[in-house]
């Protein structure tokens, strides 16, 4: 669990960039940090692995404060997956993924063995390992920044929008991809994304933010697209435009559901039919 | 053109290997400067360099030296240099002149490579748990090695140039010829010197160059022949092959 306790951080320039912060990231859950760009989500992200020094406040892990712990050694236990995967241009593919096993003194055979598995894990061709990064397309750079994100088996994964970058389609893939991992190895995930559907695809709980790392609302996705609590998070995630809203439609006696522009997105069954 | 065949024959006479002042020792000794100018440049310049680069520190002050540094009138320093430590140790004082001159390059190629390293990459390494020793010889070192090898490269080639000047305190060199050539009006002597240290100048930049292309190669950038080209498009997967079909 990871708790956040009225937590601020100005930066040396004067920014107030997170004010009073505070929020339990429970454990084995995905929690998504949604907000416009400047509303300090990185900020937030980067606070629980101290890249980040809060100044005001405290950021606990199981109840231990972050700014007792050295911040290498609290690194080497979180995996850190960003938007422009940050791999190292010089290094293979495989030895990228590796890094921080063998910081740790992992020996090179068997750390090349867990690497290759790991590319199983995240879906990448095993004939990829003695790439170079460049020579990757960029949803690949991506498996490879989340699988060395996972190499040192952290029980926690910040990911700042990991899939910002790509297109739609291998972003569709990726998230699918991540859903299908979470559910095997159930990790205390932290998601940050500016993409409200990105946040309810992947969000046990969703954190909407405003300026200043200000929360909005929190919930299951289902309790805020319910309920949005204010006309700023009921415009954030489109229920004002009808974006979120369906209709059913009666069509040759089957009732149709239709969404805000229009389209059918599905057939209504009764509950008991569909089972 | 007829003073460059008087050159080109005085280069050839047998004289210049079997003679009192054989081109081989003088060339000998030309390389031999320069390499432990830039041997000591480079212990001194790099470590700086490296500092500056990754701290963010002390670039001003070293523009500045590096400035003054290149202002100073080799000769003079030279003149002085070995007034100071006595004629005995000329060779320490031209050393120490030709130091001056090739810090400067060396110490911007060093914190210009580890500047120009994509700041994300950086950033992600840290995140990840390196230390600052870590990022600094295992991400920023490697990556900046390129513009390190211009740094040294450039140097080596000013020192190659102005250890010319080593002839005047007694230590030899291809300088010697050059300077024989004044003052004996023997110019097919001064030409041919000149055209040597040309040759050795263009030889040692070649190698740099060749040292440069493969840094690049190794750092994962640039062209490669043994791996697959970038610009040749992936065999989809079947994942990928089953999107595209639904897409049709
Ligand atoms: N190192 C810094 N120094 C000063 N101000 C900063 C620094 N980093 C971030 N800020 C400011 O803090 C605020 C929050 O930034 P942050 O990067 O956390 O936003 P974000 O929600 O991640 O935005 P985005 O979606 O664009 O990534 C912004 O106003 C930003 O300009
Ligand atoms: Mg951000």
């Amino acid at each position: 669990m990871i708790e956040f306790r009225g937590v601020g951080k100005r930066f040396a320039d004067g920014t107030d960039a997170v004010i009073d912060f505070s929020l339990v990231m429970p454990s084995h859950q995905v929690t998504v940090l949604v907000g416009s760009s400047g509303s300090g989500k990185t900020t937030i992200l980067r606070m629980i692995n101290r890249m980040v020094d809060a100044t005001e406040g405290e950021v606990e892990i199981d109840g231990e404060n972050v700014a007792t712990l050295e911040p290498v050694q609290l690194r080497r236990r979180i995996g850190y997956v960003m938007q422009s995967a940050g791999l190292l241009p010089h290094r293979r593919v495989l030895d990228n993924i590796t890094t921080v096993p063998r910081l740790n003194g992992m020996g090179r055979a068997t750390a090349d063995e867990l690497g290759l598995s790991l590319m199983d894990t995240v879906g990448l061709d095993r004939s990829l390992a003695r790439r170079y990064p460049h020579q990757l397309s960029g949803g690949q750079q991506q498996r490879v920044g989340v699988a060395r994100g996972l190499a040192v088996d952290p029980n926690i994964l910040l990911m700042d929008e990991p899939f910002g970058a790509v297109d739609p389609i291998v972003r569709a893939d990726l998230q699918a991809e991540l859903m299908r991992l979470q559910r095997d190895i159930g990790k205390t995930v932290v998601f940050v994304t500016h993409d409200i559907d990105e946040a309810f695809l992947l969000g046990d709980q969703v954190v909407i933010l405003a300026t200043g790392g200000v929360i909005a609302q929190k919930g299951t996705p289902a309790e805020i697209l319910a309920n949005p609590a204010s006309d700023f998070v009921a415009d954030f995630i489109g229920a004002d435009r009808g974006r979120r809203s369906l209709r059913i439609v009666e069509q040759a006696g089957r009732r149709i559901v239709v969404d805000g522009d229009g389209r059918a997105a599905g057939v209504l069954t009764d509950d008991s039919a569909a089972r | 053109m007829n003073l460059f065949q008087d050159a080109l024959a005085w280069l050839t006479d047998p004289e210049r290997s079997a003679g009192p002042n054989p081109l081989v020792d003088r060339i000998g000794e030309h390389l031999w400067y320069t390499l432990l100018a830039l041997v000591v440049s480079a212990l001194i310049a790099i470590p700086l360099g490296y500092l500056i680069g990754h701290t963010g520190r002390g670039r001003q002050l070293a523009v500045l030296g590096s400035g003054a540094a290149r202002a100073l009138p080799s000769l003079g320093l030279l003149t002085i240099f070995t007034l100071l430590v006595g004629v005995g140790n000329a060779q320490v004082a031209a050393i120490a002149v030709f130091v001056i001159l090739g810090v400067p390059s060396i110490l911007a190629g060093a914190y210009a490579g580890v500047e120009a390293v994509d700041r994300t990459v950086v950033d992600a390494a840290r995140a990840m748990g390196m230390t600052e020793t870590q990022i600094l010889f295992r991400v920023e070192a490697p990556l900046g090695l390129p513009l390190l090898l211009g740094g040294l490269r450039s140097a080596a080639l000013q020192i190659i140039a102005t250890a010319v000047l080593a002839a005047y305190v007694g230590l030899g060199g291809l300088g010697i010829y050059i300077q024989r050539g004044i003052s004996l009006r023997t110019y097919d002597e001064m030409l041919g010197g000149a055209i040597l240290i040309v040759l050795l100048a263009l030889a040692v930049d070649a190698l740099f160059a060749i040292g440069e292309r493969v840094a690049r190669r190794a750092i994962g950038s640039g062209p490669t022949r043994s791996r697959p080209r970038p610009d040749r498009p992936e065999p989809l997967t079947t994942d990928q092959q089953s999107t595209l079909e639904e897409i049709r």
